[in-house]
C-alpha cells in the first residue's frame, strides 16, 4: 500500500510530468532542476516567497515563456507522456489543452459572449450559432457566472466586477475544454468574497480537469489543494501531501517558511 | 550715448549689486552663525543677490522700453515748438514727409534733404533728440540706483528673498508660455479680420458653395461673384490628402506598426523604427521634387499607356501617393503608441487560449487600439490637408472638380500660395480670399485636432 505522497508521485498517475527542468532568463537561472508530477484527480499548489520561481514553473507548463525573449527552458514537460517541448509539438494545441487564468483578471474588451467564444471560435469547436450558445451557457455556468450574468451576455466583460471578470476568464478557459488548467495566483486581486467564490469553484473543477494553482497564500493552498510544493530560491524544496506540508513538514525551510519565520 | 552701451551699462549694474548683496547677506550669514542662532538666515546669500539685482535692472529696463517708445513723439513736438518749424504745411502727408525727413538726416541715415523745407528742421531734430536721449538714460540709471539701493537696505537674516526670487521666476515663466499663446490668438485674429473683409466683397454662400474658381478673371475686372467658388478647392484637397494621401499611409503604417510591435525582434526593431522615422524628417520640399519630377511623369506616361484620357503631368495621383508615404511614419508611430497600450495580460490572455499571434493581434490587439488608431489618422489628415510644398509642386493649379486621379487638381494651400505669391495689393477680393481659404484650413484642422485628442485620451484612461 502507497502513501499518499508516494501516490502524488507515481510517475504513470501524472497527467503532467517535469523531470529537471532548468529555465534560464538570458544568463541568470530562474528555476533549477526541478522534477514534479501533477495528477489529473488533485488540486496542486505552488507556494513559496515572492521571487521563488513558482509563477516562472507555472508558465513553462504551457510555454508561455516562449513569449518572453530570452527565455530558455532546459529539461523535459511531457503532457500525457509526450514532450511539450518537442518540435513536433504544435504550441497552440499544446495551449488549447493546458489552459491559463492570470493573476489579474484580463477579460478582452468584448461582451461576455464573445469572450467566451473566442477560443472555441479560434479552435473552430463551434460551427453553428446554437452550438456556440451551447458551449457558452454550459462554460458560463461551470465557472459559476451564468446566474449572474445570463440576462446580459452581450454587456461589456470588463464592466463585471473583479470577482466576475476572474470567474469569467475561468470560462473563457474551460471553453476550449482544456485537459489541465494552470491558474497564477487567481485570487490576488479580489476582495475575500470573491476569493471563496473562486476557491468554491476550484473545488467544484476538481477532478474534471488536472489543476495547478500559484499561491502566496498559504491559507488558501491549504483550503483548496491535496497536493502542495514549496519552492524556495528556484528549487523545489518539497512536495507532498498537502496536509502533511502543512503540519508536518520534513525540509527545514519549508517549516520556516509555513510558520512564518520568511516570506 | 548709444543704445548698446546704455544695456551694458545696466548689465554692468546689475552684476555688481548682485555680487555686493550677495557679499553682504554672507557676511549676515556668518554673523548670525557665529551667534549659534540656527536657521537665522531665511535665505541664501544668492537668493539676496538675486533680489537686489532684479531690483537693479527690471524697473530701469522697463523704464527704458517704455521710454523708447515714447521718444520719438515727444522730440516731434519740441521740434513742432521750434521756431524753425512754423513754415510747414498743415497736418498732413507733405507735413510728414518733411518730418521724416528731417529725422532721418539728423539720424544720419540720409545724407542730404530732397525737401529744402527739411533742412533747417534738421539741427532742431539733432538737438532735441540728444536732450531726451540723454534724459531718458539718465533717470534709467537713476531708477537703477534707487532700485538697487532700495532692495540692498531690505537685505537682512529674516527677509525672504528667496520666496520672492521665485516668485518672480514663476511669473517670467507664465509669460513665456502666455506669449505663444497671445500669438495664437493674434494670428487668429487677423484672419478672422481679414476674412471679414473679403466676405464683405464675396457672398459667404457662394464662396462655400461655388464650383467655379477664377480669381484671376475677378482681378481683372469681371466682378467678384461667381468667380470665388472654392468647392474644387475643398475637393482637391480632400482628395489629395484625406484620400489618396490615406489609402497609402493608413494600410502601410498600420501594418508596418504590427510588424514592429508584434513580429520584430528587438534588434530588428531597433535600427528599423529609426529608419522609418527618418522619413519624417525629410523636407517636404524634397519630396515635392520627387512628387514632381519623379512620380508625376511616370503617372503621365503610364496613364497614356493604359488609354487614360485626361493625364496630366501634374496629377492628384502624383502628390497623394507622395504625400501618403510622407505620412506613414507619422501613422505608424501613432498605431504603434496604441498598440503598445494595450496591456499586455490582453495578449497574454489571448495566447494563453491557443491564439496564434495573427489571431490575437486581428481579434484582440487591433479592435483594442482600433480608438487610438483613428485618433491618430485623423491627426495624420489634418496635417496632409495642411501640407503645401508637395502640392504646390506636384498637384498643379487648375481648380478642376474631378475623380480622376490621374488629371491635375488644386489645393487650399496651394491656391494661398498662388494668391499671395508676387505682387499684390492687399485689398482686393483676390489677395483676401487667400486668408479666408486659411481661415476654412484653420477651422478643420482644428477641428479634427480636436476630435482626434479626445479619442486618442478617452481611450488611454479605459487602461488606465
Amino acid at each position: 500500500m502507497l502513501t499518499d505522497e508516494q501516490q502524488a508521485l507515481k510517475p504513470n498517475n501524472a497527467k503532467m510530468s517535469a523531470r529537471d527542468v532548468n529555465v534560464f532568463y538570458g544568463a541568470k537561472q530562474a528555476i533549477k532542476t526541478v522534477s514534479i508530477d501533477v495528477d489529473m484527480d488533485n488540486v496542486t499548489a505552488f507556494i513559496g516567497p515572492s521571487g521563488c520561481g513558482k509563477s516562472t514553473f507555472l508558465r513553462t507548463l504551457n510555454r508561455m515563456n516562449d513569449t518572453v525573449a530570452n527565455a530558455r527552458v532546459e529539461g523535459d514537460i511531457t503532457l500525457d507522456g509526450e514532450n511539450i517541448y518537442a518540435p513536433s509539438m504544435d504550441v497552440v494545441q499544446l495551449r488549447a489543452r493546458v489552459g491559463m487564468v492570470f493573476q489579474k483578471p484580463n477579460p478582452f474588451p468584448k461582451s461576455i459572449y464573445e469572450n467566451i467564444a473566442y477560443g472555441p471560435r479560434i479552435h473552430g469547436l463551434a460551427s453553428a450559432k446554437a452550438d456556440m450558445d451551447v458551449i457558452v451557457e454550459k462554460s458560463l455556468r461551470r465557472a459559476g457566472l451564468w446566474d449572474e450574468v445570463k440576462d446580459r451576455l452581450h454587456d461589456s466583460g470588463t464592466a463585471l466586477s473583479g470577482g466576475q471578470q476572474q470567474r469569467l476568464c475561468i470560462g473563457r478557459a474551460i471553453a476550449v475544454e482544456p485537459e489541465v488548467i494552470l491558474m497564477d495566483e487567481p485570487c490576488s486581486a479580489l476582495d475575500p468574497i470573491a476569493t471563496a467564490k473562486i476557491e468554491e469553484l476550484i473545488h467544484e473543477l476538481r477532478g474534471r480537469y488536472a489543476i495547478v494553482i500559484v499561491t502566496h497564500n498559504m491559507q488558501q493552498a491549504a483550503r483548496v489543494s491535496q497536493r502542495t510544493a514549496f519552492f524556495h530560491l528556484g528549487t523545489l524544496v518539497e512536495y507532498g501531501v498537502t496536509s502533511d506540508i502543512f503540519t508536518n513538514p520534513k525540509a527545514d525551510r519549508t517549516r520556516d517558511y509555513i510558520t512564518g519565520r520568511y516570506g | 550715448m548709444t543704445g548698446p552701451a546704455v544695456l551694458l551699462l545696466l548689465f554692468g549694474l546689475g552684476v555688481a549689486a548682485w555680487v555686493s548683496a550677495r557679499a553682504r547677506a554672507t557676511r549676515l550669514q556668518t554673523a548670525a552663525r557665529n551667534t549659534g542662532a540656527r536657521g537665522a538666515m531665511h535665505s541664501l546669500p544668492s537668493f539676496h543677490g538675486w533680489y537686489v539685482a532684479l531690483w537693479t535692472l527690471l524697473p530701469a529696463l522697463a523704464f527704458l522700453a517704455i521710454w523708447t517708445n515714447v521718444m520719438p513723439a515727444l522730440v516731434t513736438d519740441a521740434v513742432l515748438a521750434d521756431p524753425a518749424a512754423q513754415g510747414l504745411p498743415g497736418d498732413g502727408f507733405a507735413r510728414g514727409a518733411i518730418l521724416s525727413e528731417a529725422r532721418n538726416i539728423a539720424n544720419g541715415t540720409q545724407a542730404a534733404a530732397f525737401n529744402p523745407a527739411a533742412q533747417p528742421l534738421v539741427a532742431p531734430y539733432r538737438v532735441n533728440t540728444a536732450r531726451y536721449a540723454g534724459g531718458g538714460v539718465a533717470l534709467a540709471l537713476l531708477l537703477a540706483f534707487a532700485g538697487g539701493a532700495y532692495a540692498f537696505t531690505r537685505i537682512r537674516p529674516d527677509f525672504r528673498a528667496r520666496t520672492r526670487v521665485e516668485r518672480l521666476v514663476m511669473g517670467l515663466l507664465l509669460g513665456a508660455s502666455l506669449i505663444a499663446i497671445i500669438t495664437t490668438v493674434g494670428i487668429v485674429a487677423s484672419l478672422l479680420w481679414e476674412s471679414l473683409r473679403f466676405f464683405s466683397m464675396v457672398n459667404p454662400f457662394s464662396f462655400l458653395f461655388g464650383t467655379n474658381w477664377s480669381p484671376q478673371s475677378a482681378a481683372m475686372g469681371y466682378g467678384n461673384e461667381n468667380a470665388f467658388g472654392a468647392v474644387p478647392l475643398f475637393w482637391g484637397t480632400i482628395f489629395i490628402g484625406a484620400i489618396i494621401a490615406m489609402i497609402v499611409a493608413i494600410p502601410l503604417g498600420l501594418m508596418s506598426a504590427i510588424y514592429l510591435t508584434q513580429y520584430a525582434r528587438p534588434s530588428t526593431r531597433k535600427w528599423m523604427k529609426p529608419v522609418l522615422e527618418v522619413l519624417a524628417g525629410v523636407p517636404t520640399v524634397v519630396y515635392g521634387y520627387f512628387a514632381a519630377l519623379t512620380i508625376a511623369p511616370a503617372l503621365r506616361d503610364f496613364a497614356v499607356a493604359i488609354g487614360i484620357s485626361g493625364a496630366s503631368s501634374e496629377s492628384a495621383l502624383a502628390a497623394g501617393l507622395v504625400m501618403g508615404v510622407m505620412i506613414i511614419p507619422f501613422v505608424s508611430s501613432m498605431a504603434d503608441d496604441s498598440i503598445a497600450a494595450v496591456p499586455q495580460a490582453m495578449r497574454d490572455g489571448s495566447l494563453a487560449m491557443g491564439a496564434t499571434t495573427s489571431e490575437t493581434i486581428k481579434r484582440v490587439l487591433i479592435p483594442a487600439a482600433l480608438p487610438g488608431v483613428v485618433g491618430g489618422v485623423l491627426l495624420a489628415v489634418s496635417r496632409a490637408i495642411g501640407e503645401t510644398m508637395i502640392v504646390v509642386m506636384a498637384a498643379g493649379l487648375a481648380a478642376n472638380l474631378t475623380l480622376n486621379p490621374f488629371s491635375s487638381v488644386t489645393t487650399v494651400t496651394t491656391q494661398i500660395v498662388q494668391l499671395l505669391t508676387g505682387d499684390q495689393e492687399f485689398d482686393s477680393a483676390k489677395t483676401l480670399a487667400a486668408f479666408a481659404l486659411g481661415l476654412v484650413l484653420f477651422i478643420v484642422t482644428l477641428l479634427l485636432n480636436i476630435v482626434a485628442l479626445r479619442v486618442v485620451k478617452k481611450y488611454r484612461e479605459a487602461y488606465e
